[in-house]
């Protein structure tokens, strides 16, 4: 009797002592890590990772490329905003990348970053990614990993609900978050209410390797915010759906009076009676400013087109285009599971999560089960197209993915976790905590037919302690969930570049292989690409120099010139001739107000610079290519602006003299 | 019908030879941790090749950290004339087999070993002419340093392990040579069984 006690105590104080370890090490928080967590994400040096996952930058512009589950950073890939690292938006090439309507606009803040699909799942041709601020979608080559279009969003005030794409990418959509008045004229902020309207875009991808995207049609809509948006598949593919808050139409102090109704509407887009009215002619030719550029892999140049107008279909007229779907309250993500039936609203100041039913809705349109009309566009009954209600899950629910086994991953903002529950059955089946407020959450394809349901990502919003202090300002915080089992077990701790609005990731095996090495000399078309040292010289047309050269390791030919003069502006066109792996090289030249350029094997990019004084300006090789890379470097000779000089270059013993 | 059998392996193996038109005779690899691929050249009777079409570029932009010559299909004579060579044995090798003459089996077995022993030889005096026929003006120079890759085998050089072996194609050819050899010897047990049966 006596031992038996004993043992109890012992193992009680055990237990007591167990616990305060783990708390005393980290305040509670580590406790939630598996015990075999670093084992689950440890990839060996040497080895690779299971997934590439592509995180949004949000006000960083840009999207990142890590590995998962060792939540190691690949690559920046810049897309809205320059990148002197790069090059991007300071060399000739890729300054077109970035004009807009507004002009050349540096910056944005990109939000959804959404692989393109093939038959609902992420087949790894293309990446998009909505600019919010001028509105914008980029399209990104998987196969090299560079942005190569960017299209503006004409009539908006501010492109969230993007780019979400169809089921064959058909389309990526746009909905202006902030709705303005359209046309843009000069109106009363106060006249919110009468005269702001909002607009649902639907850009086509065409079907092929560049994967061309054009605005085909836009939809004028009431003027509230259009926040997120996801589009159908399987039985529903056809569909695409839009979250909206402010269906209040308030103006001012909108923290408030955009929260007062109880339910706001998801609307349901039939894009494909779209198609019909536009081929039948059923829209109106609206004026609207806005251009499309593109980077082509082969001239590696961008170009810019001009566009001035699009097709708009006014919903009054085109009866089965748009329904709405009441839905509680101010719903920020709508997520379709992967069966295409059911539509979860994640009423971010609602109680509960609203679960909609394809079936239902479609039911609920046959039979016109309607409440009202809200500018031509019905507004079904709640009782009709609801499917279920996850009662009391968490506290503001933000966004849902799924996995393959049938459950679904809720965040939530203000109750700092993520929630899975069963898709059906609606009950909760566990939570994990998230460090700290949690806005989006990813699973492998878990917005698509086949989610890889094997990790699961969370993308927080506040970090504090989580790292080492770096003053102020922190790097957002991702966790690395496991979800193979019933529970949900933390397993890595992550910094992020910029703000990760929302993550895609994609098995590496359908990407890996087809990654490009390098740009292949012979097929360059760059209209300024020399191909050998041969041809490398310098061209003077008024006060331009052209200055042709090349760049092998580890010289650059030319690697002197002579003959530029104060007042010039000097061009250097570099190719690089390496026609191998990785062997990049860079140019940087004195007092140069731009960046550097930073050439892949095969490529062309051409460097503006303005030499601000008489003097000789060393040139040389940024990036570090042989082992005579320190030595890989020139000089130009900036004469007086009335020098009576000839330009002359040359490399070793050659010289040439030019004009 | 006398020595048929014979003098179709004779056909066969001067057929053979044809084969190094369509596989490398030689290949030399090069091996460094920064090339995890490593570098192959493949040797071939008309061409040097490598596992993709830049691959003697690489190879030449490596080398001439060290002054070596650029390795330049072009300038390289014997892969002008050897495929002349090659054909002419095919054909002269099918035309004895027709022939059925079993000293001519053995002149062309002689005369492949010649010309094998004396194409190794060319490639070996390549080879030491590419190692030992250094720029004086090399950004790196090793004192004593040789840059030849060997005939058969491994070797360091510097950060590179260079492994060189005959390919598939000088297999053919060497297959080619025991033919013609087997082709003689077959001829005689028919000729000795013939005067058996005359007897």
């Amino acid at each position: 009797m006596k031992t038996k006690l004993f043992i109890l105590l012992a193992i009680a104080l055990s237990v007591v002592l167990a616990g305060c370890e783990s708390d005393g090490g980290k305040k509670g928080n580590a406790g939630m890590v598996g015990s075999n967590a670093a084992e689950k994400v440890y990839v060996a040096p040497g080895e690779h990772d299971e997934f590439y996952a592509f995180m949004s930058g949000g006000f960083s512009g840009q999207v990142s490329v890590y590995g998962l589950p060792s939540g190691r950073l690949f690559k920046i890939i810049p897309v809205f905003s320059v990148d002197g690292e790069k090059g991007y938006g300071f060399n000739e090439e890729t300054k077109p990348m970035l004009e807009t309507s507004h002009g050349f606009v540096p910056w944005d803040d990109a939000h959804h970053p959404e692989l393109s699909q093939t038959d609902g799942v992420p087949d790894g041709r293309f990446l998009f990614i909505n600019g919010n601020n001028t509105p914008r979608i980029a399209k990104i080559d998987l196969k090299t990993f560079e942005t190569t279009e960017i299209i503006e969003i004409p009539n908006s005030g501010g492109n969230h609900s993007s780019p979400f794409t169809t089921e064959n990418s058909e389309y990526v959509v746009a909905g202006t978050r902030f709705s303005i008045p359209i046309t843009e004229t000069d109106v009363s902020i106060k006249d919110y209410a009468e005269k702001f309207q909002g607009m649902l875009t639907f850009v086509s991808v065409a079907p092929d390797e560049i994967g061309d995207m054009e605005i085909d049609f836009q939809i004028l809509v009431p003027g509230f915010d259009y926040d997120l948006a996801h589009s159908g598949k399987g039985p529903s593919h056809g569909w695409t759906f839009f979250t909206t808050y402010n269906t209040e139409k308030a103006s001012t102090m909108k923290e408030v009076n955009a929260s007062q109704n109880d339910k706001d509407y998801i609307a349901a887009v039939n894009w494909k009676k779209a198609r019909e009215y536009i081929k039948a002619g059923k829209f109106r030719e609206m004026p609207a400013s806005y251009l499309n550029n593109e980077y082509d892999e082969h001239t590696h140049m961008a170009t810019t087109k001009r566009m001035k107008s699009t097709r708009v279909l006014i919903p009054s007229e085109c009866p089965g285009l748009i329904y709405y779907l009441p839905t509680p309250k101010s719903p920020h993500g709508v997520d379709v599971d992967p069966t295409g039936e059911y539509i979860v609203g994640n009423g971010k100041l609602s109680a509960d999560l609203t679960v909609h039913s394809y079936t239902k809705m479609m039911k609920a349109i046959e039979s016109k089960a309607f409440e009202k009309e809200i500018d031509g566009i019905p507004v079904l009954k709640y009782d009709q197209v609801v499917a279920g209600v996850v009662e009391k899950p968490g506290l503001g629910p933000l966004h849902t993915e799924f996995d393959d086994k049938g459950f679904a991953y809720t965040t939530f903002f203000i109750s700092s976790e993520v929630v899975k529950w069963k898709v059906g059955t609606w009950e909760v089946v566990d939570r994990i905590p998230c460090y700290y407020s949690v806005g989006h959450l990813m699973i492998p394809g878990g917005d698509s037919r086949k989610p890889w349901g094997k990790y699961l990502v969370a993308m927080n919003k506040i970090t504090k302690d989580r790292y080492l202090p770096t003053g102020p300002e922190l790097a957002h915080s991702a966790q690395l969930y496991d979800i193979s089992g019933d529970k949900m077990e933390l397993i890595l701790d992550f910094p992020t570049v910029g703000e990760p609005h929302y993550a895609q990731a994609i098995a590496a095996d359908v990407i890996k292989d087809k990654s490009l090495k390098y740009y292949k000399l012979e097929d360059n078309k760059h209209p300024h690409a020399v191909k050998n040292e041969k041809d490398t010289r310098v061209e003077r047309k008024g006060n331009e120099v052209h200055v042709y050269l090349t760049s092998i390791r580890s010289h650059f030919a030319p690697d002197w010139i002579e003959g530029v003069k104060l007042g010039d502006v000097v061009y250097f066109h570099l190719t690089n001739l390496e026609q191998d792996w990785d062997v990049p090289h860079g140019f940087a030249v004195k007092g140069a107000d731009n960046a550097e350029l930073l050439v892949m094997p095969g490529q062309t990019e051409t460097l503006k610079w303005k030499p601000d004084r008489v003097g000789v300006f060393p040139m040389y090789c940024t990036d570090f290519c042989s082992a005579l890379h320190q030595e890989m470097q020139g000089y130009v000779r900036v004469h007086p602006a009335n020098a009576n000089v000839k330009l002359s270059w040359g490399l070793g013993e050659d010289e040439t003299q030019g004009k | 019908m006398k020595n048929k059998s014979s003098r179709i392996v004779m056909i066969i193996g001067s057929l053979m030879l044809l084969l190094v038109f369509l596989f490398p005779l030689w290949s030399i690899s090069l091996e460094a941790p920064q090339f995890p691929e490593g570098i192959n050249m493949y040797i071939w009777v008309n061409q040097i090749t490598g596992d993709t079409e830049s691959t003697l570029q690489n190879m030449n932009i490596l080398n001439h950290y060290i002054g070596m010559q650029k390795i330049e299909p072009d300038s390289i004579p014997e892969l002008q004339y050897f495929p002349y060579i090659v054909v002419f044995m095919s054909v002269i090798g099918v035309l004895f087999g027709i022939v059925g003459n079993r000293k001519l089996f053995l002149t062309w077995t002689i005369l492949m070993i010649i010309l094998g022993v004396l194409g190794i030889y060319d490639f070996y005096l390549w080879e030491y002419d590419y190692g030992h026929n250094l720029d004086p003006h090399a950004p790196i120079k090793v004192p004593g340093m040789v840059y030849q890759p060997p005939l058969f085998g491994s070797e360091w050089l510097l950060n590179f392990r260079a492994t060189s072996y005959p390919a598939l194609g000088s297999l053919f050819m060497g297959g080619s040579v025991l033919f013609a050899g087997l082709a003689y010897f077959m001829s005689k047990e028919k000729k000795e069984l013939k005067n058996e049966e005359a007897n």
